[in-house]
């Protein structure tokens, strides 16, 4: 089997982990909201919160990326399975693309319905041109969150205490992410002033960042996962 | 001639296991001393020996998923040294852990394990089969199945991968006397097929009388056993050596 095709049978069988378990529906969905929620109670001005929102969106979407990903790797580790992975032979650049898509399918969910509720609880609003800056960030962002969340996930999953370790690893390496998504995100919204057009940088950013991270990772997961 | 640059031998031309003065660390600790083996297609060999004698390195060691520290090792036609990657496809272990998937089904399972080696709809089908796991059980989720159960699907993913090398540790714990037995007869059926069989196991009885040979493992190093194997019937030569089909 080629790279893609492992990609494509490993992300079919995580997603289909998740539709038999509903992890991500009953547990990290909920607790999206629920950031979100907590910080309409903290915040609680209308002005604040409509200039904050691009941020609470993403740092929203960098917790529950901690969660997906300590998911993913669980599932491996519980009965061996990542190590009969190895075992068999297949790709490991295909095991690490198959793995990032399926955790960038799930964070594109967290992300439409934390969005969602930007729009309802903080009042945040999209013109047309923004609607197309938005999508054209989610998706770049979305991809190195996923390839990123994979590669440490992949490193973390050996280590002892791999539960605290991982969002040490994992928080100071997304914070790119976080920057240019909110960045870019603020420029859709308009929020604080900012024009659309002032978002494209940052999407070209994320873009960069995406790209790095899912040419590296697939390069280093291989010998990460090894012995 | 450069060692990576090495061809993969053809099988039937050697062994399909050959270790010669094999050292494998864990951690600094040698597990495997200096250990020379030699197994020839078709045979099931029983290994044995104490805990911690060294007898799942040694599995783990022709798996490719241990690295050969001094001393050189083919299996299935690949460097040991070199070829480790190559190798794991072509090679079934079924270690301690399962491998499997609890929020999936058996038949999900055995699917998934099965199209990674590239099996056909048909032959994940015939997998099932075989291990008794077709019907109901094929719809059941994994983490819903007792100890045997288990056992019995990651045997048939095993199955379904087509292996040309079986690596079984421990492969009888779990079961129950049916599942012993549908074992040993796959693993039989597999060897006449022209596949290969290491089993590493403490039931001695059981195993012993399931081996075509005998290799004690102390102190992370082989010795032949003198007692006479169970008899076998030869592997079949019109096979492609692939194991069950």
């Amino acid at each position: 089997m080629n790279a893609w095709q492992v990609a494509r049978l490993v992300a079919a069988k995580d997603l289909r982990v998740e539709l038999r378990s509903r992890v991500v529906l009953n547990q990290v969905l909920p607790f999206a909201g629920l950031v979100m929620v907590m910080f309409a109670f903290a915040l609680d001005k209308d002005n604040i919160l409509q200039r904050v929102s691009p941020g609470l969106i993403w740092l929203a979407t960098v917790f529950s990326l901690l969660i997906l990903v300590q998911r993913t790797f669980a599932i491996e580790s519980a009965d061996g399975a990542l190590d009969a992975l190895r075992g068999a032979g297949v790709s490991p650049a295909g095991v690490f693309f198959g793995k990032s898509l399926a955790l960038a399918v799930q964070l594109l969910t967290l992300e439409v319905l934390l969005t969602g509720l930007a729009v309802v609880l903080y009042s945040a609003s999209f013109s047309p041109g923004g609607a197309v800056v938005m999508v054209a960030t989610v998706l770049p962002a979305t991809m190195g969150l996923g390839f990123v969340g994979t590669l440490y996930g992949g490193l973390a999953i050996g280590a002892s205490g791999r539960e605290t370790l991982l969002p040490l690893l994992l928080f100071p390496v997304v914070a790119p992410v976080l920057i240019g998504a909110t960045r870019a995100t603020e420029a859709a919204l308009g929020a604080g002033g900012a024009a659309t057009s002032d978002g494209w940088p940052w999407v070209a950013l994320l873009t960069v960042f995406a790209v790095l991270f899912g040419v590296g990772g697939s390069l280093a997961f291989g010998p990460l996962i090894e012995e | 001639m450069n060692a990576a640059a090495q061809a993969v031998v053809p099988l039937g031309v050697e062994p399909v296991i050959r270790l010669v003065e094999a050292v494998a660390v864990l951690g600094k600790f040698p597990a495997l001393a200096g250990t020379t083996l030699t197994v020839r297609r078709g045979e099931i060999v029983l290994l044995r020996g104490a805990n911690g004698a060294g007898k799942t390195t040694l599995l783990r060691l022709c798996a490719g998923l241990v690295p050969l520290v001094r001393g050189s090792g083919w299996v299935v036609g690949c460097d040991l040294a070199t070829q480790r990657e190559s190798l794991r496809s072509r090679v079934g272990l079924l270690g301690h852990a399962n491998g499997l998937y609890g929020d999936l089904s058996v038949s999900e399972n055995v699917r998934f394990w099965g199209a990674t080696a590239g099996a056909a709809r048909h032959e994940v089908e015939a997998a099932l089969e075989r291990m008794g796991l077709a019907g109901r059980l094929a719809d059941v989720k994994v983490d819903r199945l007792s100890a045997g159960q288990k056992r019995r699907t990651s045997l048939a993913c095993l199955v379904a991968r087509r292996a040309q090398l079986w690596l079984l540790d421990e492969p009888h714990a779990g079961l129950d006397a049916t599942g012993r037995d549908d074992l040993d007869a796959t693993v039989r059926s597999a060897a006449l097929a022209g596949a290969t069989v290491v089993v590493a196991s403490h039931e001695l009885e059981r195993a012993g009388a399931l081996a075509t040979r005998v290799v004690d493992i102390v102190g992370g190093q082989a010795h032949e056993h003198a007692a006479e194997p169970a008899p076998r019937a030869e592997p079949a030569s019109d096979t492609d050596g692939r194991g069950l089909q």
